[in-house]
């Protein structure tokens, strides 16, 4: 059953992208653990506000684990202890009474602070735009049943298209590699035969962007996976590989 | 006088879209260079309108308040999206959809605008497939349809429990690729705080850098308003935390008409409210009315014990469940509309028979469904949404039936519009859920979608060129005009009023205050005597926002609770707009439940005499009543009926 806590918190502040941060610690009393971790924060945000101080800025939105605009390092995980869930269907019954929480932004040399627990990702929507889609204009395109596509492939390539583009597997990797983001693009549309027309222009261009915009190389670590909100798998990273060196082959 | 032109072509109803077409201006590739759009919005209807204009050759201008295109809430649409593909062979077509649509919305909605959407739905499914969205295949390697409430064919396609994400990530890349063409150009965390008009046309808007605070300035020959409806009025609500209502609010405050703002969908399918700190609320997708069965117990004093914890769902036996929607509506059973759904849960509740520790819920059980199709196919048809509740309430819903209840998910009423989708302001449009136009009184499930992507790849390209063929001479306008001064100036003003105000009040208490009031009074049931009460404090309410608000920081930089502010300010205004709707419609239908005004046996009782019309409000000015326009609804070519979704 669902109980009452109490917990301290050590939250990361920083006035703006130029600003030193620094961790400030705060004390919450009775906070039930049928709350969600972000419902936790308003509480905090609400008690700062009463007490006419600044509250803590973080990114959200559809608090359903789908639009991938909530973040937050939590106790040195992305999202988080629980696993397969983003910062805002994390419970507060994953913790205990008395239990101090740390909680950092996203850190990652691609995606830069904008305040406190607030970050910049939108290195990640210019990556899409070198290539992450199927070149079609509206209108003028084939009836829906004319290609039949086996059911695996169609499910492999809506595993990879599960992504919610959230940054978890930046912030969780050492060098700071978007492999597993865009590995999962480049596997949705390279497993569907409408994508395989720009297969090689699009693995080419995707990967420069990433490079080109500061993300590190991928390692092979593996953190990404584990951390993935979604479960997007690491064989999207050896596919992209795959894509990539075949394209370049190709050159 | 009429001031109402809903611009509805002549001719036969399936043919007004084609003739409609034939006969529209266009404007030719050199002159679309010259024209610029603003579109504000980047949901399903935003970003596809933006990708399409921007591929015909206009020079598109796009804004959203996340930090991605990405983000925008029809990414949270689980079910599915409709179309008259009719791929199963079970008897759909394009008039069967129409006439559904109009059904489902109890006869609340043009007959035309219905019927284009049917018409341009198998081109939604076509454009996505092309563009590489994974929806749900067969093993011979064709697309799946599944069935949804209000239809008795299956025509629902869905990626999983994700249709919305698979396709606002399809609108997203085709505007990805758009913007990388320079096509579109993207402005993210910018909110439109004003619509700017020069000699009585639509000419540009001024946003709120969300990240440095400054206003900006932004003109262009014509503007798309692309962000949503107003669920958040009820603080409580499936919507996003961000989802608001402000660029429409302005836009109305701007003099276009405000349509049917009473008429909203409250979902059947909820997760239950837990506690006074909860911040929204999760919808379980409707699909899984095709296999869970909606049951309470028969007894009073098994409710009762659920209730304090003695007894458990499965200790319920077969013959002491009450399936109340297989017991009333025998022909469409758990799948009947959401707002007949909706009402009979809130009856058997309100009549001491609701479940869970609040006894505001029912179960909605699998066990039937498991024992028949297996746990496996269970799980692959709506996998994501069990672990989505599991993390959320912590009960494992393949072994105990999920709870639900009812809450406020979508809004049909918005920004009034013609059939070219413009609104009573030349030059400025509303697609999507912004806009009153196509759901009527209740929206059917995986219609949503559907309307969105109609509009911004399908309609919206075609008829803006309609408006935009006269402006091709119209030279860019500079911002530097003595309109876009008085629009910031005004904003100016407001935001520093709001700023000194120094309460005591956050902006949530103030919200939670205003969702207390709506879900109260405007929810689920009214009637003419809580309208009233919610008329008056809903005064009250604006008052004490006025007084007691509290925003910290400074408006020159990122204020998250100024954002806020600014967003409640307009959702009291508008519940106020909502409630004189309410009390003005003396008849019940579709979503809109006036107590006074039901059949012997609990349903809605329309009154097609008076009330077949479309409520078009128009603003007077701070502290005056608006003023209200019918748009009548004649109907040509449906004989409407009471609805039956009993045999």
């Amino acid at each position: 059953m669902d109980k009452n806590i109490n917990i301290k918190l050590r939250i990361w502040r920083q006035k703006g992208p130029k600003e030193k941060g620094g961790f400030e610690n705060y004390e919450l009393q009775n906070v039930s653990q049928g709350s969600s971790f972000l419902e936790m924060l308003d509480i905090l945000n609400e008690k700062l506000i009463n007490e006419g101080k600044d509250p803590v800025v973080f990114d959200h939105d559809c608090r359903e684990g789908i639009c991938g605009m909530c973040s937050l390092y939590i106790n040195g995980h992305p999202h988080g202890p629980d696993e397969d869930v983003t910062t805002c269907q994390l419970h507060m019954r994953k913790f205990n009474d008395g239990d101090t929480i740390t909680v950092e932004p996203w850190r990652s040399a691609g995606f830069p602070v904008i305040k406190d627990l607030m970050v910049d990702r939108s290195a990640f929507d210019k990556i899409i735009q070198a290539g992450g889609y199927i070149s079609v204009n509206t209108g003028g395109v084939p009836d829906a049943n004319s290609i039949p596509i086996p059911k695996e492939q169609a499910d492999m390539a809506m595993d990879a298209a599960a992504c919610i583009g959230c940054g978890a597997c930046v912030a969780a990797c050492k060098n700071g590699s978007a492999m597993l983001f865009v590995s999962a693009k480049v596997s949705q549309f390279a497993l569907l035969p409408q994508g395989r027309v720009e297969a090689a222009r699009r693995a080419k261009n995707m990967v420069a962007k990433m490079d080109e915009l500061g993300f590190g190389n991928c390692t092979n670590t593996g953190a990404c996976e584990v951390e993935c909100p979604k479960n997007i798998s690491i064989s999207n990273i050896a596919r992209l590989n795959r894509e990539f060196l075949k394209a370049k082959f190709k050159d | 006088m009429n001031k109402i032109n809903s611009k509805i072509p002549q001719g036969p109803l399936a043919q007004k879209w084609t003739n409609y077409k034939d006969h529209q201006k266009l404007v030719n590739p050199a002159n679309k260079r010259r024209l610029d759009i603003i579109v504000v919005g980047t949901g399903l209807a935003g970003a596809s309108a933006a990708a399409t204009l921007g591929e015909q050759g206009f020079n598109v201008l796009n804004f959203c308040i996340q930090d991605s295109p990405r983000r925008a809430h029809s990414i949270a649409a689980q079910g599915g999206i409709n179309a008259a593909k009719n791929y199963p062979n079970d008897g759909d077509s394009v008039y069967r959809l129409f006439y559904d649509t109009i059904k489902g919305g109890d006869y609340r909605a043009r007959e035309a605008n219905v019927y284009r959407l049917a018409e341009v739905s198998n081109n939604i499914i076509d454009q996505c497939v092309a563009q590489g969205v994974p929806f749900a295949r067969e093993y011979g390697g064709l697309l799946d349809n599944r069935s949804f409430g209000g239809a008795q064919v299956s025509r629902t396609f869905y990626a999983r429990g994700q249709t919305g994400q698979q396709l606002l990530l399809g609108a997203y890349s085709a505007l990805s690729r758009a913007i990388q063409k320079k096509q579109v150009k993207l402005y993210t965390r910018h909110e439109m705080l004003d619509l700017v008009i020069i000699d009585g046309r639509a000419r540009g808007i001024i946003t709120r850098n969300l990240v440095t605070g400054k206003l900006e300035r932004f003109a262009a020959h014509a503007v798309v308003i692309a962000t949503g409806g107003y669920g958040n009025t009820f603080f409580l609500s499936t919507n996003a935390m961000n989802s608001n209502a402000s660029a429409a609010w302005q836009c109305y405050k701007k003099g276009a008409y405000f349509a049917n703002p009473c008429m909203t969908q409250i979902h059947p399918t909820c997760i239950p409210v837990h506690g006074e700190f909860q911040s929204k609320l999760t919808l379980m997708s409707e699909s899984l009315r095709n296999d869970g069965r909606i049951w309470v117990p028969k007894k009073k004093e098994d409710a009762q014990a659920i209730r304090e914890g003695k007894l458990k769902a499965n200790d319920i036996k077969e013959e002491d469940r009450d399936y109340y929607l297989e017991r009333r509506y025998p022909a469409f059973g758990n799948l009947v509309p959401r707002d007949v759904a909706s009402r009979a849960a809130k009856e058997r509740c309100d009549a001491g028979y609701g479940v869970g520790p609040t006894g505001l819920a029912v179960y909605l059980d699998f066990k039937e469904a498991i024992e028949r199709l297996g746990k496996d196919v269970v799980e692959q048809k709506y996998g994501n949404l069990f672990q989505m509740y599991e993390k959320i309430v912590d009960e494992n819903p393949y072994e105990t039936p999920m709870m639900i209840y009812p809450a406020i998910h979508y809004t049909m009423g918005g920004i009034w519009v013609d059939y070219e989708l413009m609104t009573s302001i030349p030059g400025l449009f509303a697609i999507g859920e912004a806009n009153f136009s196509d759901h009527g009184a209740n929206r059917l499930g995986a219609s949503a979608l559907m309307q969105g992507l109609a509009d911004g790849y399908f309609i919206l390209p075609y008829t803006i060129q309609n408006y935009l063929a006269d402006q091709i001479q119209v030279p860019r306008f500079k911002t530097d005009r003595p309109e876009f001064d008085e629009a910031e100036k005004g904003i100016n003003e407001r935001i520093d009023r709001l700023m000194s105000i120094k309460g005591k009040h956050s902006v949530d208490h103030i919200h939670k205050e205003l969702g207390h009031i709506m879900w109260e009074y405007v929810g689920m049931a009214r009637d003419a005597e809580g309208l009233k009460v919610a008329i008056e404090k809903l005064q009250q309410l604006k008052k004490d926002f006025l007084t007691n608000l509290r925003i910290p920081g400074d408006k020159d930089s990122l204020n998250v609770e100024l954002e806020k502010a600014l967003r409640l300010q307009d959702f009291i205004e508008l519940g106020e707009l909502m409630a004189h709707d309410a009390l003005d419609r003396n008849e019940s239908c579709g979503g809109h439940f006036r107590t006074e005004f039901q059949t012997p046996d609990g349903e809605a009782l329309r009154n097609d005499d008076e009330y077949a019309y479309v409520s078009c409000w128009e603003y007077q000015g701070e502290d005056k009543a608006p003023v209200m326009y019918k748009e009548p609804l004649d109907y040509e070519f449906v004989v409407r009926q009471q609805r039956n979704y009993k045999s």
